[in-house]
């Protein structure tokens, strides 16, 4: 069964379709690419997904579960983590803060346990503190632990963006433009880094990108939007091919 | 009957006056993104001026005019201080300034002046005339006229002029409006100028109907005329001026139907009410941050 | 590594005894007659002396130094600070003093600075951490101040132990106030940025309203004869105890708190709210809670005003009141907690030092503060704290010549 099931998602904002009935069946442990030109209405799927725009009609399951509705921290409680276009990080709090606040959800002692340092503050902080440093090292960032989020140069910014992602425990990961702004040695790191997170953390990925190489190299399957509308969907050599995806970026 | 509408009347004459104040905040804010707290202090400013100016013997269009210019460049002067170093600080570093600056001119004028009131000459008298049982007195008129023509004339500049168009460009963007070749400093200049000046305005008026001057008089006016820019849509002129008349009509309805000592609260009150159903004021646009 | 986390874990809730014990007696021996202060007073210093040892021993972990570090230096300024206050009432009491003591005046100005560090840590919390502008921090302080008044009346009269009265009284302050900061910190959500400022404004003059015309408050002129701390007896000396370990409770309440889960989630919230909902932050709850618990600790602050005071009117807790903190916090540096409190004893004591130039003291006052802005926007601090345990480390480190890499290191301090 697909761990991400959206049915004809459709978004009206004032009159412009954003999107229109946008469908997508993704499988656990699946890696897949959504495209299209600028405008297209990628972001906005993402921002529907993640529940921070609500949809006109339409259904989204994760897991069989509806999450149309949900406020956005409910819906990464649900299993949903995702990075942003231009990079939101947690400038002036260090590298291992990011990655701790995101870690939250997996902490529960109370607001009394915290303030009086009991026992159970202890347990789970230094708990957290041996996870997410693990998980700073799987990219290469537990030498910056202690560095401020915003003084990192911009790769590691990305990168750490992704790694806070995960710190969710998500079950489906979107990443958006990760390899915006980086040179092509960068980038095919961060080709490296998106395929082991995906055997790593066992997750699906659904990414946005316009670095075709990117794209064509990791993705296993692509989806082409225009106009909010799919126009094209399926292997990476089928969509070099197509018609409609050339069209679409290249006019008539 | 004929009292509401004596109550109407005076209802205008002291939303006239918040609407012109209110100008002043909300164009500067429209511009920098700041709320200017001396701005009830330089009406307090254009007050005396014209205190000093009207026992000098001037006469009353002289004296407005005059004041209303040293005014502004009273302003232009505490921009170049004050808030220009700070054009690219922290919002809240600039708002402290802000704070400094009143306390700073509340005491240059508690120096000067002193702390006792002084009465304010009567620049123009007339006698009172009635119409139908109701009683009208000339400077309600001269008031709200004058308001009502400096807004018309602002609104004017501002959507036809070329430093007025500047002015709306460098308040959408300033960065975009620079590259442009907008003089945006000189252009901030210019706002802080035109809001002083009819800070001056207001100042004035007000004095005129409290009939005395006193250096920490500004505070509850601007607190008002602030609480209007609010209501409004901080940022929007026509809000500015609509707040004005609302707040002067909550003002003097409560206080002369329901109770002298809840109408502040009343005012407050209603503002919070709005905001709760309107949060960015009556003609503010609620734009959602963009993810 | 588990077993000295275990080891951290008891170390600390020792010192924590330790140190409420130690004080709690100090409390109960200077209430009971002024003469048992010198036994208290030696109780604080050998306790400090304690915890010295433990802070110097090789064995102790960091994270138990840091804490009793801290400790330290909280009991050495009671230790220094609190013979110069008592000295002035009781000479016999420290008569290694030889003379040298605050006047009660100067007593008055450290119960101040405490109350305002108090206010100021505690709009700090909503202003520089949560990163909402609160224009209307005196509206919790009034409310607080007011309940306490009024609930001690009640408890004075039933006969209770003033340590009793003064305690559950402030604690009734600070919770009506957290319960405003609820009702308003809903509404809040809704609104962004400035107009939030505003709605906080609006609410402050509404309480002020409020109170102005109610019967029970005194209205407008105000409240008087209630149990304030000179009523029930207690001497300024022993008041400025009381208000010196509420301030540091206040104080320790915040940054344990600012320092731990959500703590971080609310620091999330000023960093960038989109990118802390979409890591499964709550935004709704953690605003709220973080209106209230700035509420709490400015309810409790007022409290303390109003027993410091003996008299309330509404006009005390006009707009300027409320920008008199806000000037505190921002000028230490906004997200620093160290600076607030900087912040707070400076410009608490400055305009007391400037008394003798009056009719220029606010003129210089406000220059003062022009120029700061512009010189240093960021305020004193920026977000930075200043850490006892990154001190000594760096102490050290420079008397060993050499740097290990340690200073780096975070955790809690």
């Amino acid at each position: 069964m697909a761990i991400l099931e959206v049915k004809d998602l459709t978004v009206n904002f004032g009159g412009l379709v954003a999107v229109n009935n946008f469908k997508l069946n993704l499988e656990k442990n699946e890696l897949v690419g959504l495209i299209g030109p600028n405008g297209a209405g990628k972001t906005t799927v993402f921002n529907l997904l993640t529940g921070n725009h609500e949809p006109t009609s339409g259904e989204i399951l994760l897991d069989g579960k509806s999450i149309v509705k949900k406020k956005p921290y409910h819906i990464v409680d649900m299993g949903i983590g995702r990075t942003f276009q231009n990079i939101r990080l947690f400038g002036n709090l260090t590298v291992l803060d990011n990655i701790k606040i995101a870690h939250n959800g997996s902490m529960d002692y109370t607001f009394l346990d915290g303030i009086l340092r009991l026992p159970k503050y202890w347990k789970e902080e230094s708990e957290a503190n041996k996870e997410c440093l693990a998980l700073l090292s799987v990219f290469d960032l537990d030498g910056y632990a202690y560095t401020l989020a915003s003084n990192l140069p911009y790769g590691q910014q990305r990168k750490l963006e992704i790694a806070r992602a995960l710190a969710t425990k998500p079950k489906v990961l979107l990443l958006d433009e990760p390899a915006a702004g980086m040179n092509p040695q960068e980038t095919s790191e961060l080709m490296e880094t998106i395929q082991s997170v995906k055997s790593t953390f066992d997750i699906a990925i659904l990414l946005i990108e316009h670095d075709m190489n990117l794209v064509m190299g990791i993705c296993e399957r692509i989806i082409c939007i225009d106009y909010g509308k799919i126009i094209a969907e399926g292997l990476p050599d089928e969509i070099k091919k197509n018609p409609e995806v050339i069209k679409a970026y290249l006019g008539e | 009957m004929e009292n509401f509408i004596q109550q109407l009347i005076f209802a205008l004459r002291i939303g006239s006056i918040y609407a012109v104040i209110a100008i002043g905040y909300t164009m500067v804010y429209g511009i920098i993104k700041l709320i200017n707290f001396a701005h009830g202090e330089i009406m307090v400013f254009g007050s005396y001026f014209s205190f000093l100016l009207a026992s000098s013997g001037l006469n009353f269009i002289w004296v407005l005019l005059i004041s209303m210019g040293l005014t502004a460049i009273l302003g232009m002067v505490m921009e170049k201080v004050a808030y220009a170093p700070l054009r690219k600080a922290p919002r809240l570093s600039a708002l402290i300034t802000a704070i400094g600056m009143s306390f700073l001119l509340q005491n240059i004028m508690l120096l000067i002046f002193k702390s006792e009131p002084k009465r304010m000459p009567e620049l123009i008298s007339m006698t009172p005339f009635e119409v139908g049982g109701v009683l009208i007195d000339p400077i309600t008129i001269i008031t709200v006229g004058l308001s009502v023509l400096f807004m018309i004339i602002l609104q004017i500049f501002i959507k036809n002029t070329k430093p007025g168009k500047a002015m709306r460009a460098v308040s959408q963007d300033t960065n975009v409006a620079a590259l442009m070749g907008i003089n945006v400093n000189r252009i901030i200049t210019l706002t802080f100028a035109i809001g002083s000046a009819l800070g001056a305005l207001g100042g004035i008026l007000y004095s005129l109907m409290i009939s005395q001057i006193y250096p920490t008089m500004g505070i509850m006016p601007g607190l008002k005329a602030f609480v209007a820019a609010v209501l409004g849509g901080i940022g929007i002129m026509p809000g500015a001026m609509l707040g004005g008349f609302i707040i002067g009509a909550v003002e003097t309805f409560t206080k002369a139907y329901l109770s002298s000592s809840w109408s502040d609260g009343i005012v407050f009150l209603i503002l919070v009410i709005i905001l709760l159903f309107k949060p960015a004021g009556l003609l503010g646009k609620n734009r959602k941050d963009k993810v | 590594m588990k077993k000295s986390n275990q080891l951290v874990g008891l170390g600390f809730v020792i010192a924590f005894i330790a140190f409420v014990g130690i004080s709690g007696l100090l409390f109960i021996l200077a209430l009971a007659k002024e003469p048992s202060v010198t036994y208290a007073y030696a109780g604080i210093v050998s306790c400090m002396l304690l915890m010295l040892v433990f802070s110097l021993a090789k064995k102790t972990s960091k994270t138990l130094k840091s804490y009793l570090n801290n400790a330290i230096a909280i009991l050495i300024i009671i230790v220094i600070v609190y013979p110069l206050i008592a000295h002035n009432k009781s000479p016999e009491l420290f008569p290694f003093l030889g003379g040298v003591s605050f006047k009660g005046y100067t007593t008055g100005i450290f119960i101040l600075i405490c109350i305002n560090i108090v206010m100021a840590t505690s709009l700090n919390f909503s202003t520089g951490f949560l990163g909402q502008l609160v224009l209307g921090h005196a509206g919790f302080m009034a409310i607080g101040a007011y309940t306490a008044a009024l609930i001690a009346n009640i408890l004075f009269a039933a006969g209770l132990p003033i340590f009793f009265v003064i305690v559950l009284s402030l604690l009734a302050g600070g919770v009506l106030a957290a319960l405003s900061g609820i009702i308003i910190g809903i509404p809040a959500l809704r609104l962004r940025g400035d107009y939030l400022a505003i709605m906080t404004l609006a609410f402050a003059e509404i309480v002020r309203i409020i109170i102005n015309n109610l019967n029970f408050t005194g209205g407008a002129q105000g409240l008087t004869g209630y149990a304030s701390a000179q009523i029930m007896g207690l001497s300024k000396e022993t008041f400025s105890l009381y208000v010196f370990f509420t301030m540091v409770i206040c104080v320790a309440f915040l940054v344990l708190l600012a320092r731990s889960r959500h703590g971080r989630a609310i620091i999330s919230l000023r960093e960038n709210e989109i990118a802390a909902e979409s890591v499964g932050i709550n935004s709704t709850k953690y605003k709220v809670t973080g209106f209230a618990i700035s509420a709490l600790v400015g309810g409790i602050g007022g409290g303390l005003f109003a027993f410091h005071m003996g008299f309330l009117q509404p006009s005390m807790f006009g707009f300027m009141k409320s920008v008199d903190i806000l000037v505190m916090v921002v000028l230490g540096g906004m997200g620093s907690m160290t600076g607030s409190i900087v912040a707070a004893g400076v410009f608490t004591w400055l305009p007391e030092l400037l008394r003798d130039f009056d009719e220029y003291r606010m003129v210089a006052y406000a220059v003062l503060l022009i120029v700061m802005m512009i010189v240093r926007p960021q305020g004193l601090l920026g977000v930075k704290e200043m850490s006892l345990s990154k001190m000594v480390r760096k102490i050290r480190a420079k008397l060993l010549k050499q740097s290990d890499g340690n200073l780096m290191e975070g955790g809690d301090e």
